[in-house]
């Protein structure tokens, strides 16, 4: 007797829990190889898992055994040339072990390290682990425009195409009944006078009387077939109301100083440093869209390969960024529908003049509408008077305005995890 | 014999293809009088595969990170190609499971029926090991039920504390076999109906056992002083407890340990029934194998002269057949160990060999076998030998010579290594025995048993290394002492016996404050 059971279509990951408590249990030592590996990692590169490996000896799992030494006779396949009573120096100069001591050890590479692979999502989650999105308690429901759709009951009108057939039914089906009552008792009486009129003694008959009994047997038969099957006031639509979303959809403005002294190296920071907070919007939003701004004396929105790539000389005006900033957010994101974020990243110079009107936009105009900022200086070297006026504006926004610098790439991730470490709940 | 058409070509298989192989499988199986349990044969993907490798086989297993830790290895060398997955796996259970994938060729599957379904299968039912030591038509309820009461455990008192007591038993799971009475049956339902009564019960009897632990009010009566009535175990009488030695460990620490909760003694009660369950898996590695392998290679073979399977399907099986049953030479980069399967392979080939076409030599050596009906004579093996048995029994020196047998001895009193025996007429005894020894379990696990729980002094406990030809006990004693003292609660000693039964080594855990300073 033999059964063929089709289980492909079963779940697939059977292990998950299983897998989930070995990277729990082994925490620590994940970390560190995904913090390395961010660090070493080219930016094109996040996207994909990460190999890890971990010594074997803090994840064995002891069972009694037999240690080195002592006599033991070893069996072993394929002899050439050995006859009995050979004499054959140890192989690799240890003592005892050898040939046959047990499959497993001598299987595959060294065995000193447990290598896996954490797949894209595992290797975020260590990335991210312990961060969070400043006020991601979203906005108030009340000044959203994003509503969707939601059942709420049953209604008794409504079109055709939302018609709840089972409910329907069941007001017909109760109607029916109830309409019916009344007419079959008339009927069941009816029915029941007949038959004692017929069963008297013929003599003793009223034929007026059986004949105005059959009439109205047959009206009230009648009007039991009149009761509609179904009728306009047994249909019920499944109702539908509109419910005010929390928005799902997120843009991230990456402002970037491109002048003459921000070199490549300066871009590369700033893109690895973009690209974390691309990442960890994206794990916390639905949609997220990027429009990139760049600017020298000029701001300009262009595409992503000419933010990175191109090169412009020049001195430096931050106001105009923050300026254009300004305008697409009321031209295209409103934020009654978006969250919005901004990044900026730059090595501090600016216009002399200029600071103390980006200090003015950002309080009077950006701010107020913004979910987060976040500012990275790239330098080595003192702060100018861009970072003083950023100071101020820090002090005034504590919650949603964050400032740090960066030195070297290496300053990145922990700066990243730093801006965005868990916070208390206030 | 008339031949017929084949059933399929090509590579490709279907539901309707395969059934018609099972059938066909199935009347050459009875035809052979291979006596099976029914077979459920699952199909299913790559992914699942690996999940069903990972937990060593079981349908449903309880959640732990071994399991998990397992799981990533068999998928990372799955990745890189070192590892093609073992194309089958097969469950001693009745309906007797066993699992396809689909990407599998038609061949292949063709071949997993052949080996799991009709050799395994077969085997798992035939053999006295398994009919004593394995219950397996209760095996999947039972996980089902483990599964369920580790599950409601982590629920009660925290997956941290669950895993703890697991990680400990583990440990220990080669330990928790009975190895020379036969288990009672076990049974989901009548687990779960007598498991609340046996927590109290068991309790009852460790209280019992421990009743020397002060907890009256000092100065009323010293430690250890029962009422005459009430000592039924004997413990004034001085002896040790227990008065024999104990070889299952985990038995020991269910019924023993003074401060587990009822709780846990369940959960060490599962980890010690599903090591049973797996007992005479590791003790007939070679002969299930072999066995398997012997009867892949008949049936399919039958397929052919039958005209069953076309000249593509049987190369590519051959090809296939002659990759398993490979033994690399000691001295070859692929070289781990002897290959079961070819050795087991090898053996029953033999036996065949013997009774259709014996020689001299084998007449001298087996009388028995020599010149008789194969079939009885390969299931007669199949059904009274463990390996250790199989291989003492029916080794035969051309099986020796095949594989070009030969024994060296290891002795670290010795600068050199020598080679004692090779595949000549002095040779072949010896090789048989130290190969028969080689697969004995209790010379490839140091022999460790519960000498003394100390119940009236400080509830130490005792554990004796019987040595074997000298041989000490690797480092991990530590780690695995480590776990026993968590279960037992109290200090836990190790002491080697050696050869001479002297006392040698002693090792505590905790290590006492002396030895740290």
């Amino acid at each position: 007797m033999t059964y063929f059971i089709d289980r492909r279509a079963n779940a697939k990951h059977k292990s998950a829990v299983n897998r989930q408590r070995f990277l729990d249990r082994y925490r620590t030592h994940i970390k560190r190889s995904v913090e390395e590996a961010v660090n070493r990692r080219s930016i094109t590169d996040m996207e994909r898992g990460e190999k890890v490996s971990i010594p074997a000896r803090d994840i064995s799992e002891p069972v009694f055994q037999h240690g080195p030494g002592g006599k033991r006779t070893i069996v072993s396949p394929g002899n050439k040339e050995f006859v009995e009573g050979d004499r054959l120096r140890r192989p690799g100069g240890g003592g005892g072990g050898g040939a046959g001591e047990g499959g497993a050890s001598n299987q595959g590479e060294g065995m000193d390290e447990f290598a896996f692979s954490l797949t894209r999502e595992e290797f975020l989650d260590f990335v991210f682990d312990g961060l969070e999105l400043p006020h991601l308690e979203r906005k108030a429901l009340v000044d959203l425009d994003e509503v969707r759709p939601v059942r709420a009951g049953v209604s008794r009108d409504g079109v055709p195409a939302r018609i709840n057939i089972v409910r329907s039914m069941r007001e017909a089906y109760a109607r029916r009944i109830a309409m019916r009552a009344p007419i079959r008792r008339a009927l069941r009486e009816a029915v029941e006078a007949l038959e004692v009129e017929e069963s008297k003694d013929p003599v003793l008959r009223n034929p007026s009387r059986i004949a105005e009994l059959k009439a109205e047997i047959e009206r009230l038969e009648k009007r039991l077939e009149a009761v509609p099957f179904i009728d306009t006031y047994d249909l019920r639509y499944n109702n539908l109301v509109n419910q005010p979303q929390p928005s799902s959809k997120a843009v991230m403005f990456c402002v970037m100083d491109v002048s003459g002294s921000m070199t490549q190296a300066h871009k590369d920071i700033a893109k690895r440093f973009f690209l974390l907070l691309y990442l960890f919007l994206e794990r916390n939003y639905e949609k997220v869209e990027l429009v990139f701004v760049r600017h020298h004396t000029a701001a300009k929105e262009v595409d992503e390969e000419e933010f990175f790539y191109s090169r412009e000389t020049g001195g430096t005006i931050v106001s105009s960024a923050l300026t254009l900033v300004d305008e697409i957010i009321t031209d295209r994101y409103p934020p009654g529908q978006w969250n919005l974020y901004v990044a900026q990243a730059s090595d501090g110079d600016n216009w002399d003049d200029d600071s103390v009107t980006c200090r003015e936009q950002l309080m009077k105009s950006l701010m107020p509408r913004l979910q987060y900022y976040t500012y990275v200086e790239i330098t080595p070297h003192a702060h100018q008077a861009l970072w003083e006026e950023y100071e101020s504006v820090a002090d005034e926004f504590p919650d949603r305005f964050a400032m740090r610098q960066i030195v070297e790439a290496g300053d990145i991730y922990p700066v990243f995890r730093e801006l965005f470490k868990r916070r208390a709940a206030h | 014999m008339t031949r017929r058409k084949p059933i399929a070509t090509g590579s490709d298989w279907n539901f309707e293809v395969l059934e018609a192989y099972e059938r066909e499988l199935a009347c050459l199986a009875d035809e052979y009088r291979l006596d099976t349990y029914p077979n459920q044969i699952e199909i299913i993907t790559t992914e699942q595969m690996m999940d069903a490798y990972a937990s060593v086989g079981m349908p449903v297993g309880y959640h732990h990170w071994s399991f998990g830790k397992q799981f990533l290895a068999v998928e990372q060398a799955y990745r890189r190609g070192q590892m093609g997955l073992a194309y089958e796996l097969v469950i001693n259970s009745d309906p007797c499971i066993a699992y396809l994938m689909e990407e599998n060729t038609l061949m292949m599957q063709v071949l997993v029926m052949a080996h799991a379904c009709y050799g395994h299968n077969s085997f798992f039912k035939g053999n006295y090991l398994f009919r004593t030591w394995t219950d397996a038509s209760s095996i999947v309820d039972y996980l089902v039920f483990a599964r369920k009461y580790v599950a409601d455990c982590e629920q009660r008192h925290g997956v941290t504390a669950v895993e703890q007591l697991l990680d400990a038993c583990h440990a220990l799971q080669n330990y928790g076999v009975d190895r020379y009475k036969r288990p009672s049956p076990i049974s989901a339902e009548e687990e779960a109906r007598r498991q609340t009564e046996r927590e109290e019960y068991l309790q009852a009897q460790v209280n019992m056992l421990w009743r020397t632990i002060p907890e009256r009010p000092v100065g009323e009566a010293l430690p250890g002083s029962l009422d005459d009535g009430e000592d039924p175990l004997g413990l004034r009488g001085g002896g040790r407890y227990p008065p024999e030695p104990q070889e299952n460990l985990l038995y020991f620490i269910e019924k023993n340990a003074p401060l587990l909760a009822p709780w846990q003694r369940e959960i060490v009660r599962i980890v010690r029934k599903l090591a049973q369950y797996f007992y005479p898996q590791r003790q007939t590695q070679v002969m299930n194998e072999g066995w398997a392998s012997f009867w892949h290679y008949t049936l399919m073979h039958r397929l052919y002269d039958d005209g069953l399977v076309d000249e593509g399907l049987i190369l590519e099986f051959l090809q296939s057949h002659t990759a398993v049953v490979n033994q690399p030479a000691f001295d070859s980069p692929f070289y781990s160990g002897i290959n079961p399967y070819a050795l087991g392979f090898a053996m029953f080939s033999d036996i065949k060999r013997m009774c259709e076409a014996p020689t001299e030599e084998d007449r001298e050596w087996f009388p028995d076998t020599a010149g008789g009906d194969w079939l009885e004579a390969v299931h007669f093996a199949m059904r009274n030998f463990k390996d250790e048995s199989f291989i003492q029994q029916f080794l035969s020196p051309k099986v020796i010579r095949d594989l070009k047998l030969f024994t060296i001895v290891d002795d670290d009193q010795d600068e050199m290594l020598e080679v004692t025996a090779i595949h000549d007429e002095r040779g072949y005894r010896r090789v048989r025995d130290a190969l028969a020894t080689q697969y004995a379990l209790s010379v490839r696990e140091p022999n460790i048993q519960v000498h003394a729980a100390d119940i009236r002094g400080d509830r130490s406990l005792t554990l004796h290394h019987v040595q074997d030809s000298r041989r000490p006990l690797g480092r991990s004693v530590y780690p695995v002492l480590r776990h026993l003292h968590q279960l037992w609660g109290f200090p836990v000693r190790m002491e080697s016996i050696m050869d001479d039964d002297s006392l040698g080594r002693r090792i505590q855990w905790p290590i006492p404050d002396e030895e740290t300073k």
